[in-house]
């Protein structure tokens, strides 16, 4: 049997991403927590990725409304700020998802204690990010900013392909 | 809403009233579902000062980096200069909606964006200045970025859970944007003849400001900055541009003293909402 709060769970992260639709907002790390209270209330918790992104409010949008869908009626949609959103929280499946769509995935975010330094880097990064189109390592950046905040663009030279990266953040 | 295409999801029907018309409209407080009381104890005037500042200089800047927006160099530039405005137009929104909550006079982010007069802004004038060549923006954005992500870091650690949270969010996104600055630099400093005096140029034009970001700072921020950029100018192979003497001859943007650019900034970045203060979007 399934449970009304797994229903909940179930359904919220079945939404999926506006600017990444071939992720749920599961995979992207972003839906955080799904509750349900004795009255029947759902609340349902995002972590936006980046400050500007214009996709949260869609998000928000739609996971009210898939909620509604289901049955429920007392719905909230809170933001979480703390812990800010990294591209660690990507799921295994969501990569793999990415990469299957001609997104490469990103590499692990850029390790930093809160408040510490942030090392300056003064030339592209030379992070190995295999093609997804042909699968080679024999890759390059050539802008660190894409079409939406979290992506940046590469081009292969083996299959001479653009494609695009989720950045480490 | 189960359609898989966001505009598709945007065009149906929906029985709660949807306002929105386009992708990302049907603004709402940016804080909106974020737990905002105010820890107590803490000094409203003060909080409502630094989160209006420094909103005051992301939306400024953000501004001015919009402006590139067909006048880049290439179209990559453009779209990195697009993203880093729009990362600071994001910081903007959370800064000024949370100086709303901590003045606690009923104005939220619009309001304080766009019913302000220029002396009400209290943004840095380096974030008003107008754009030059693509080596004077370079020289701003290394100095704005190296600054202000110094002073988010320490944030992180503010009181104010709110203000902490958007300041974390905004070091991750600064880290971009300063070296981002720091790689032109050094390949316009290291490029061309005509590259390296114009990259020059625009350090001197931009450095007195230095002066006025620094200014009644700590002395371990101070430090900071100065060795990132010190770095960076080592790596460009570019001579540090001589400190100014004094700030005197620049507006306090701080107290609310600006150049007559900002107006002129304001005007259009206010006037369709000025045109139409009822309207929502």
């Amino acid at each position: 049997m399934v449970t009304l709060l797994q229903l909940a769970r179930d359904t919220a992260a079945r939404v999926l991403d506006p600017e990444l639709p071939m992720l749920t907002l599961a995979d992207l790390g972003v839906l955080r927590e799904v509750t349900l209270a004795p009255d029947g209330q759902v609340v349902a918790t995002l972590a936006p990725t980046y400050s500007g992104c214009p996709a949260l409010a869609e998000m928000r949008a739609d996971v009210d409304a898939a909620l509604r869908a289901a049955g429920f009626t007392r719905i909230e949609v809170r933001t979480v700020l703390d812990p800010p959103w990294s591209s660690d929280w990507i799921t295994p499946e969501g990569r793999a998802k990415l990469a299957a769509g001609g997104i490469a995935p990103p590499g692990p975010a850029p390790r930093r204690a809160p408040g510490g330094p942030v090392p300056l880097t003064l030339t592209p990064t030379r992070t190995v990010v295999h093609c997804p189109h042909c699968g080679s390592a024999d890759t390059e950046e050539t802008s660190r900013f894409s079409a939406t905040a979290c992506k940046a663009l590469r081009r292969c030279r083996a299959c001479r392909e653009p494609f695009e990266q989720v950045k480490e953040l | 809403m189960t359609d898989d295409h966001v505009y598709l999801s945007l065009a149906e029907a929906s029985p709660e009233g949807d306002t929105r018309w386009a992708f990302g409209t049907g603004f709402e407080d940016p804080l909106y579902g974020v737990d905002t009381e105010l820890p107590p104890g803490l000094d409203r005037d003060e909080l409502t000062a630094l989160c209006l500042a420094l909103g005051d200089d992301a939306l400024v800047a953000a501004q001015r980096l919009a402006e590139w927006v067909t006048r880049a160099p290439e179209l990559e530039e453009e779209v990195a200069l697009a993203n880093i405005g729009l990362d600071l137009l994001g910081q903007a929104r959370l800064l000024l909606a949370r100086a709303g909550q901590a003045e606690d006079a009923g104005r939220g982010e619009d309001e304080l964006a766009y019913f302000r007069s220029p002396q009400e802004f209290r943004n840095v004038v380096l974030a008003e200045l107008p754009n030059g060549d693509f080596a004077h923006c370079v020289a701003r954005q290394l100095l704005f970025s190296s600054w202000r992500l110094a002073v988010l870091q320490r944030l992180t650690a503010h009181r104010d859970p709110v203000l902490a949270a958007i300041a974390a969010k905004g070091v991750n996104e600064l880290a971009y944007h300063r070296d981002h600055a720091a790689q032109w630099t050094v390949r316009l400093g290291d490029g061309t003849e005509e590259s390296r005096r114009r990259m020059i140029a625009a350090l001197d034009q931009v450095w007195p400001h230095l002066a006025d970001l620094l200014d009644g700072a700590e002395p371990e921020l101070r430090a900071d900055i100065e060795v990132t950029l010190r770095q960076v100018l080592d790596a460009a192979g570019l001579p540090l541009p001589e400190p100014a003497a004094s700030t005197e001859q620049l507006p306090r943007g701080r107290a609310g003293e600006h150049t007559p650019h900002l107006a002129e900034l304001l005007g259009e970045l206010q006037s369709v909402a000025r045109a139409d203060p009822e309207a929502t979007w």
